[in-house]
């Protein structure tokens, strides 16, 4: 018998599944290539301390533009920290109810409702932000403006809730019903049980929640640029602030090609790449590496 | 005078949906002996075994009628506390179920549920319930570690001793040494015997050669009924059913 590796129609599998995870890694190899090519020219210029702890960010200034870019690196921090904090504890237990305590013809509508929400593009998010939000806050807190970072927090929680609730709630379905049972059989309330028992058992799937919450919130540009009033100020929570994403959707359709501004904002995005990955990477470390503890 | 039956059913009847799964089984636990309850597949037993800490309550859809009382109180009545009486009737399943935690903490779930967080009291019952379930040798130097890379056998013991630590009055042990090796099976076995001096204990078993071994009573299910409840030893060797006597001379089943 011939090995079915030999025959030509799995040789021609074998070699296109290749070719297609090659291209795959070799766009994100250019990619990253592109971006530090791009990107090194404008730090080298302005001087890496200069360049991430300036902060000053004054890219049309003729005479002498200044590129600080830690009011933006500070905001794009507190605004994912902040969309974490309000959107997970939210997103966990609405999926604990979802996966746990609803009724289930309930848990079969409200399931594919919230991943419907994940479909929504993100503009529209900004639009509602823009139109509800940023007025309601300006009326509720009495600001000469909306436009803030806590109104860019509380889209960007918005956002992530979905992926979050529907990581989670994936994850806790997945617990074995005997952990449960066990729990149940101690005498412990429903409640009790989730809390202590299922949640622990599904704490990697909650934290590639975690993980995907935050990336989402770091890389996200279009919603925050409506609702965030993107002046380069060092972050405040009502203030008007610019986040390296908006800080390079904002300036280039007028920066001129070959300009500095328009290297520099190459720098940020470069400084955006190494952040998230970074950020994914302690992430990565820290919540999902106590697994065998 | 001390109570003789701490557990007493009377015509009980349970229903998945519309299929019943007990008919009118009548039937008194002994205190301070091991009942076994054998019988073929879907006869009931395991239904029996869990209305008496009322985990049936856990599947949708069931009904139950009749009367079933532990220490003389109805346990499907509405003003009990079902945490309690779970407390009290404690549980080892067919399959060990230590939660993805350390031992330390499967041991202390069940006290920390109940209230008790002081630590050296903790250290206290943990250490003694992992010596009443014959584990604490054996895991002594590595409670914090997962009790999921514990070998089968062990984690069946380490889940012992979690329902010992609540002070149950009660185990219930559901086929718990069915997914065990013989060795680990024979040191389960060793350990109910063991248990029986402290613990009221009914175990289901398809292992007629264990129900012999390991208990003081017997009752025999078949298709949802009670056919024969008794001394152990008279079951076997005087069944008065003829049903029982085909069963156990392995005529079916």
């Amino acid at each position: 018998m011939r090995k079915s590796r030999e025959r030509p129609g799995e040789l021609f599998m074998g070699v296109l599944l290749a070719a297609c995870a090659l291209a795959a890694v070799v766009f994100l190899l250019l990619i990253a290539l592109y971006l530090i090519l791009a990107g090194l020219p404008a730090i080298r210029k302005a001087g890496l301390g200069e360049f991430l702890l300036g902060t000053v960010w004054d890219s049309t200034n003729a005479e002498a533009p200044r590129f600080g870019i830690l009011p933006m690196l500070l905001t794009s921090l507190w605004g994912a920290a902040g969309a974490v904090v309000l959107g997970v504890p939210v997103g966990f237990f609405t999926a604990v109810y979802l996966a746990k305590a609803a009724p289930r013809p309930l848990a079969r509508v409200l399931r594919p409702a919230v991943s419907l929400l994940a479909g929504i593009p993100s503009v529209v998010y900004g639009l509602v932000g823009m139109c509800a939000l940023v007025p309601a806050l300006r009326a509720a807190l009495d600001l000469p403006a909306g436009d803030s970072l806590l109104a860019a927090v509380i889209v960007l929680a918005v956002m992530i809730l979905p992926s979050v609730i529907d990581l989670t709630t994936t994850a806790l379905e997945a617990v074995p019903r005997e952990y449960e049972e066990g729990s149940l059989a101690l005498g412990a309330t429903e409640a009790e049980t989730w809390l202590r028992v299922s949640a622990p058992a599904a704490r990697s799937g909650i934290a590639a929640a975690v993980v995907l919450g935050v990336g989402r919130a770091l890389g996200e540009a279009m919603a925050i640029l409506m609702v965030a009033g993107n002046v380069p100020n060092m972050p405040g929570l009502l203030r008007s602030v610019r986040f390296l994403t908006t800080g390079i959707a904002i300036e280039m359709n007028y920066a001129s090609p070959g300009s500095l501004q328009r290297q520099a904002l190459f720098s940020i995005g470069l400084v955006l790449f190494v952040f998230i990955l970074l950020v994914n990477l302690l992430l990565n470390r820290t919540l999902k590496g106590r697994k065998g503890a | 005078m001390k109570e003789k039956d701490i557990i007493k059913a009377r015509n009980l009847d349970f229903f998945y949906g519309r299929a019943q799964a007990l008919r009118h089984v009548t039937a008194a636990i002994p205190a301070g002996r091991v009942t076994a309850l054998i019988g073929p597949s879907g006869c009931g037993k395991s239904t029996f075994l869990r209305t008496l800490n009322r985990m049936s309550d856990l599947v949708e859809g069931t009904r139950v009628e009749g009367s079933l009382t532990f220490h003389g109180e109805e346990v499907f009545s509405p003003n009990v506390d079902v945490t309690e009486l779970r407390r009290r009737v404690g549980m080892v399943f067919q399959k060990p179920n230590p939660f993805p935690m350390s031992i330390y903490d499967n041991v202390a779930y069940g006290p920390r549920t109940h209230g008790r967080w002081n630590r050296a009291a903790l250290d206290d019952i943990v250490e003694r319930s992992l010596r009443a379930a014959a584990i604490w040798d054996e895991v002594k130097d590595c409670l914090k570690k997962d009790a999921l890379g514990l070998s089968g056998g062990q984690q069946q013991r380490v889940c012992i001793a979690r329902a010992l630590a609540v002070k149950p009055e009660v185990l219930l042990m559901d086929e718990a040494t069915s997914a065990l090796d013989p060795i680990s099976t024979a040191r389960i076995e060793d350990l109910i015997l063991e248990l029986r001096e402290h613990y009221t204990i009914v175990m289901v078993t398809h292992n007629m050669q264990q129900a012999l071994r390991v208990s003081d009573k017997t009752a025999f299910f078949l298709l949802g009924e009670l056919v024969e409840i008794g001394d152990t030893e008279t079951l076997f060797s005087m069944p008065r059913d003829k049903r029982t006597e085909d069963y156990i001379t392995g005529r079916f089943g």
